[in-house]
């Protein structure tokens, strides 16, 4: 979930409204086939060999790991988003599908997965809609409804769903010691993995608030003052 | 005459005071006081527009050019806690924390670390620390004087968890048991540097409390005391941070530890940017500011 970006499509030069425009587009297209991904794993019950994780994992890894161009846009100016606020919601998105979905098998094929599938694929297939038509100042009322209106059940049940499946992946890195450097060493320093995701996840209890609270600020006032098409 | 104060949320009318034009800002707040008990003097800001800057209290009412029925623009800054009792408890903390996790207890190292040997580095780390927040804290108690009373409440909690959080951080590893000492040689070398620092960030701190008269919050530019040490002021606007900064990065070479290093890291950008606000601030405040004085790094920046 992002905050409120309102491109400035008249501010921005006609190479980058064309670039935004392929890169939002192109993420659109992304995420809708995962969505397609996941509800034609839930229909046909005859992939029951496979997990719902084989069935959506390579586009669900490549288009959320393209987002971590949407870090450089905000840091270009291109985009009119906090550099800072983009950079922690793209890492946690990064976080949890490559150390904790594709690392750790434990994590994936439970509710947590479901939840956090179903949130991010909804989510993000509206969010970049809503950015390709927004720059070409043509954003029906239902999108904006939809955009400023799901986030209050997908929101947290994304938060849910990310928890569940930081936590599932715990044990894994408590018995493995992978990705942590323990004493000694020459530079006297230690990194835990398993107690930097338990970390990554008490982050969620000040930052959710914030961000969730910042949505409703933003829907009164983009969908209070709107008149529909 | 009247002047009416606003809120600088929402515009509301909050009080129609009556004063006289040579009555002080200082005099406005006390007045505001008696009619909201809660708002304490510390806790008001007057501004002449919604979003700007703070108006100096000392000020009169005819110096800033308000006539009969002006507005003036009133902020609630939240609860306020007074600078000493901040700085209190953000050094009392690290050097707590420091001193009882230098004791090795069981919480954070299991049974019977405490009974295995300890570097003599550990040891001169430890009385490195404590040493420089016993003298954060006197210092805090007798040295410094401080412009603006009080701060916001909100960022002790955010200061004291900034302070004991990385104090923890920095300790654990120190004092752990598979701690490795760098070679001697470089451990007493450092450890000279840090003295040297310690001394000059002292130096800094007491040349600048003399250059303030008592209760006044006057302020003036900077310059070289008979304290060698404070020559460095020819080539910073901000020479204690530049001390500062110095004794940490000594701290992480006497000890050899990646967390003292990213601790000297944070503390170094933080006190970067308020060197340079200050150095800025001087630059604007004096026409005569001396030029080539960089803000926090000689020659630098």
């Amino acid at each position: 979930m992002t905050a409120t970006k309102k491109a400035p499509s008249r501010v921005l030069s006609l190479p980058a409204k064309i670039y935004l425009i392929f890169y939002n587009a192109t993420q659109f297209l992304g995420w809708s086939f995962v969505l397609y991904k996941m509800v034609d794993f839930v229909i046909n019950q005859h992939l029951e060999e496979k997990s719902l994780w084989e069935h959506v994992k390579i586009p669900l890894l490549i288009f959320q790991s393209g987002a971590i161009l949407e870090v450089v846009h905000c840091a270009c100016g291109i985009t009119p988003s906090n550099t800072i606020i983009t950079f922690a919601q793209v890492y946690s998105r990064v976080f949890l599908i490559w150390p904790i979905l594709y690392k750790v098998p434990d994590s994936r094929d439970q509710i947590g997965f479901s939840l956090l599938l179903l949130a991010w694929t909804v989510t993000e297939v509206l969010r970049y809609l809503y950015y390709v038509l927004n720059i070409i100042s043509f954003v029906p009322g239902f999108l904006l409804w939809c955009r400023y209106t799901l986030f209050i059940i997908l929101y947290p049940a994304g938060i849910t769903g990310e928890l569940l499946c930081c936590y599932r992946a715990l044990p894994h890195y408590s018995k493995t010691q992978e990705f942590s450097t323990l004493l000694p060493n020459a530079w006297n320093f230690t990194f835990n993995f398993y107690y930097y995701t338990i970390l990554v996840m008490l982050a969620y209890i000040p930052v959710f608030p914030q961000l969730y609270t910042h949505m409703f600020v933003q829907r009164k006032k983009i969908l209070g003052n709107k008149k529909h098409d | 005459m009247e002047i009416g104060i606003l809120s600088t949320s929402g515009g509301k009318q909050l009080a129609t005071l009556t004063v006289d034009p040579n009555s002080t800002l200082k005099e406005l707040k006390t007045q505001i006081h008696r009619l909201k008990s809660h708002l304490y003097p510390d806790r008001q800001e007057f501004r002449q527009e919604p979003r700007g800057k703070g108006l100096d209290e000392n000020k009169t009412v005819a110096a800033l050019g308000l006539k009969d029925h002006s507005k003036l623009y009133l902020k609630d800054l939240g609860p306020q806690i007074a600078w000493k009792t901040v700085f209190l408890t953000e050094y009392a903390g690290p050097l707590f924390v420091y001193a009882w996790i230098y004791q090795r207890p069981w919480l954070f190292y299991g049974e019977g670390a405490a009974n295995q040997p300890m570097s003599q580095v550990a040891h001169i780390a430890a009385y490195c620390w404590v040493i420089h927040y016993a003298k954060r804290i006197l210092e805090t108690l007798f040295v410094h004087r401080f412009s603006h009373a009080t701060m916001p409440v909100r960022n002790l909690f955010r200061n004291c968890a900034y302070y004991w959080i990385f104090a923890a951080y920095v300790a654990y590893h120190v004092n752990h048991p598979l701690y490795t000492a760098p070679c001697q040689m470089q451990s007493y070398i450092a450890l000279g540097f840090w003295t040297i620092c310690e001394l000059g960030n002292f130096s800094i701190h007491w040349a600048l409390r003399n250059l303030r008269p008592p209760g006044s919050k006057e302020r003036r530019i900077p310059r070289p005391t008979k304290n060698p040490l404070t020559l460095l002021f020819n080539l910073v606007s901000c020479p204690n941070y530049t001390y500062e900064v110095g004794g940490w990065i000594a701290f992480t070479i006497i000890t050899q530890c990646l967390p003292a290093g990213l601790f000297a890291f944070a503390g170094f950008y933080q006190m970067a940017v308020w060197a340079i606000g200050k150095h800025r601030a001087y630059k604007k405040d004096f026409k005569d500011y001396p030029r080539g004085r960089k803000a926090i790094i000689p020659f630098v920046f």
